[in-house]
């Protein structure tokens, strides 16, 4: 008779030699929903902040990373870090209600406790791009994962050239972080607004985005050579911008766009997010164009 | 590696000294309707039930290493707070007697993805890990292409392999423990005649392959035929129904869902396994979908296996089992749709 142990990987570091790693793959943080701000009628920002005072110290994120919000029993899910990497794990995540868990955590009142893995993926270079003039391109929703890049460049904003922001929303009603705009242009940052239909209120340009874009590109001095562009918004959007960037001579490695899948461990296991064969959550969600232009089905 | 040869009457002490523990193997299932024995891997209660000449089985491992529903964790709820409670889900230590090649590798193909370095799964690391595997040499079936997959053999992943050489069982021992267990049957080292045998045995089983997939240069050519027409025509046949991924052994998407208990005070994290080829694999918040057509599924099901995963792993996650072709509802085998993506319309339909 031969009886087999039984072999507990997490307890047993002889098996298993990265154990640490095995028990904090379903590890949550336990945060705090501490405040919630109503930015248009569906988009709300809210402020996370992680519970225990040590793991919020040592919770650090790059710009671009995201995190796995969960909120017991109804559901997890991947959203955008949209605040400052300095401030660690006092996080704000800018969030859409479009669906299940998303609804729900609309009707959250302060003081809601959520969990929060991560922060996983990649994120935008912006130590790299340091000395070079940076565009950040956002259409709609794509401001929200673009937040923590401006954010990272405005504590370091004399290591930057010129920062110019160009985006485009459906209607003013639903431009985001509008609080903020004034507060950027203060910061010396070129902040252009355009949307597709105005209202009353609005005198800004009217149209799409692309045409905003030209008038930049034309206004830029040497932007094949100086310029860092970081791309984000809705599929359709990407080709265009980034096709037009490619036009005006700026190198595919130096366009970084940021993509958006549905996302079930945000590990790299549940294969949901994998664009042809690559994931977004480990090789993304920030790829350079490069990168985008090799994968299939990418935008 | 160390190899030792027993008469076959010495199978049943093997078995009597293993079973102590849980046994899965392959048992017999009953017949379809053209009178072919279906086979399926189940717990094995009686050496009798075990049915080591089987052809393949229906279903994979799958079901004993990566359940089709399984709690990932569970919560308990109070009034504005929650705990976090994880299970792996694994308790004893399972005997797996019987795997063929293919599945041994199938098993190697997803450690690298679930027990690799980035992020390791404990759920089935912690399966993995409580596995003792005697593998058995197989006869190739008219739907197996292991050999072209280079999963005909294997070499690693195992604790026992078994070769049938006639009148014994040549056993090639990779483990400690495999070795132990023999030491308490009858066996001896293997003489020249029974290398000889061996040797021979695995060359009538080379010769006995009819099912070929040419791999040359698969993955340029999976880049190159993107586009290709004859995707759009394995679309239209393809009922975007995920049995192929459900019976194949390599396949490891899932979703995730949650759920609350009715009394409102605990909830629990379950996965599912999931198939690409079902409409909402691809669909992200808002109702985008990235690959709404049943083409598209089906060409991303073959890109991941052929395609991506040997960028990553430089190994196809493709074992040629051929369990998919014989399960799929619309004649889909993976033999034809490579054969026509190189264009080689002979093969087609």
């Amino acid at each position: 008779m031969v009886k087999l142990p039984f072999v507990d990987v997490l307890a047993d570091k002889k098996n298993y030699m990265r154990k640490d790693d095995l028990a904090s793959f379903e590890y949550t943080y336990q945060a705090e929903i501490t405040n919630v701000y109503s930015l248009t009628k569906t988009e709300k920002l809210y402020q996370l902040q992680i519970i225990d005072p040590v793991e919020r110290a040592r919770f650090t994120f790059k710009p671009g990373q995201f995190v796995m919000l969960e909120l017991p029993g109804i559901g997890e899910a991947p959203f955008s870090i949209s605040s400052s990497p300095i401030r660690h794990g006092d996080i704000e995540l800018c969030i859409r209600a479009v669906g299940n868990l998303t609804n729900f955590l609309t009707r959250s009142p302060r003081g809601t406790r959520v969990g929060i893995s991560g922060p996983f993926g990649t994120d935008f270079p912006v130590e790299e791009m340091q000395g070079h003039d940076i565009m950040l391109i956002a259409g709609g929703l794509g401001l929200v994962p673009l937040r923590a890049p401006i954010f990272a460049v405005l504590e370091n904003r004399s290591r930057y050239g010129n920062i110019d922001i160009i985006y485009g929303a459906r209607n003013p009603a639903e431009l985001l972080f509008t609080y903020q705009y004034d507060m950027w242009r203060q910061f010396d940052i070129d902040l252009n607004i355009i949307v597709d239909q105005g209202d009353a209120s609005w005198n800004g340009p009217v149209g799409r985005i692309t045409s905003i874009l030209e008038d930049r590109i034309q206004a830029a001095e040497n932007i094949g050579k100086n310029t860092y562009a970081i791309v984000c918004g809705p599929p359709v959007m990407f080709k265009f911008v980034c096709d037009m960037l490619i036009k005006a001579h700026l190198p595919t490695q130096k366009i970084f766009v940021s993509l958006e899948r549905r996302m079930h461990c945000g590990r790299g296991k549940c294969c949901r997010c994998n664009i042809g064969s690559t994931y977004t959550c480990l090789k993304g969600p920030v790829f350079d164009y490069w990168s985008v232009m090799n994968m299939k089905e990418a935008i | 590696m160390l190899f030792r040869v027993f008469s076959k009457n010495e199978l049943k002490n093997l078995y009597d000294i293993l079973a102590v523990n849980h046994i899965v193997g392959p048992v017999s299932k009953g017949c379809n309707k053209n009178s072919t024995a279906l086979y399926d891997f189940d717990f094995v209660y009686d050496f009798e039930e075990l049915q080591l000449e089987y052809s393949a089985t229906i279903h994979s491992l799958k079901r004993f290493i990566l359940p089709a529903k399984e709690t990932l964790c569970s919560f308990t709820l109070q009034k504005n707070n929650w705990q976090k409670h994880v299970e792996l889900n694994a308790y004893k230590p399972i005997v797996y007697f019987g795997l063929h090649a293919c599945d041994i590798n199938a098993l190697n193909k997803l450690d690298k993805v679930l027990a690799g370095k980035i992020y390791p799964d404990p759920y089935y690391a912690a399966k993995r890990n409580n596995m003792f595997i005697i593998g058995v040499g197989c006869t190739p079936q008219p739907f197996c292409f292991c050999h072209s997959m280079g999963a005909d053999s294997v070499l690693h992943g195992f604790d026992m392999f078994l070769t049938d050489l006639g009148d014994s069982y040549f056993a090639e021992i990779l483990s400690a423990r495999a070795f132990e267990c023999l030491s308490g049957i009858t066996c001896r080292e293997p003489g020249k005649s029974e290398h000889q045998r061996f040797l021979e045995v695995a060359q009538e089983k080379m010769k006995r392959f009819t099912c070929h997939v040419d791999t040359t240069d698969l993955t340029k050519i999976l880049d190159l035929e993107f586009q290709a027409d004859v995707w759009r025509e394995w679309g239209e046949k393809c009922l975007s129904c995920g049995t192929c991924a459900n019976v194949c052994p390599t396949c490891y998407c899932y979703g995730v869902e949650e759920n609350v208990d009715l009394d409102m005070r605990h909830a629990a994290k379950t996965r599912h396994l999931y198939s690409c080829n079902l409409i909402d694999f691809a669909e992200v918040a808002g109702g985008h979908n990235f690959r709404p057509h049943s083409h598209d599924r089906l060409k991303y099901r073959y890109y991941h296996k052929h395609r991506g995963f040997v960028e990553a792993f430089e190994e196809s996650l493709c074992v040629g089992c051929g369990r998919c072709g014989n399960a799929c509802l619309a004649n889909i085998t993976v033999p034809e749709v490579i054969a026509s993506v190189r264009g080689k319309e002979g093969y087609h339909g």
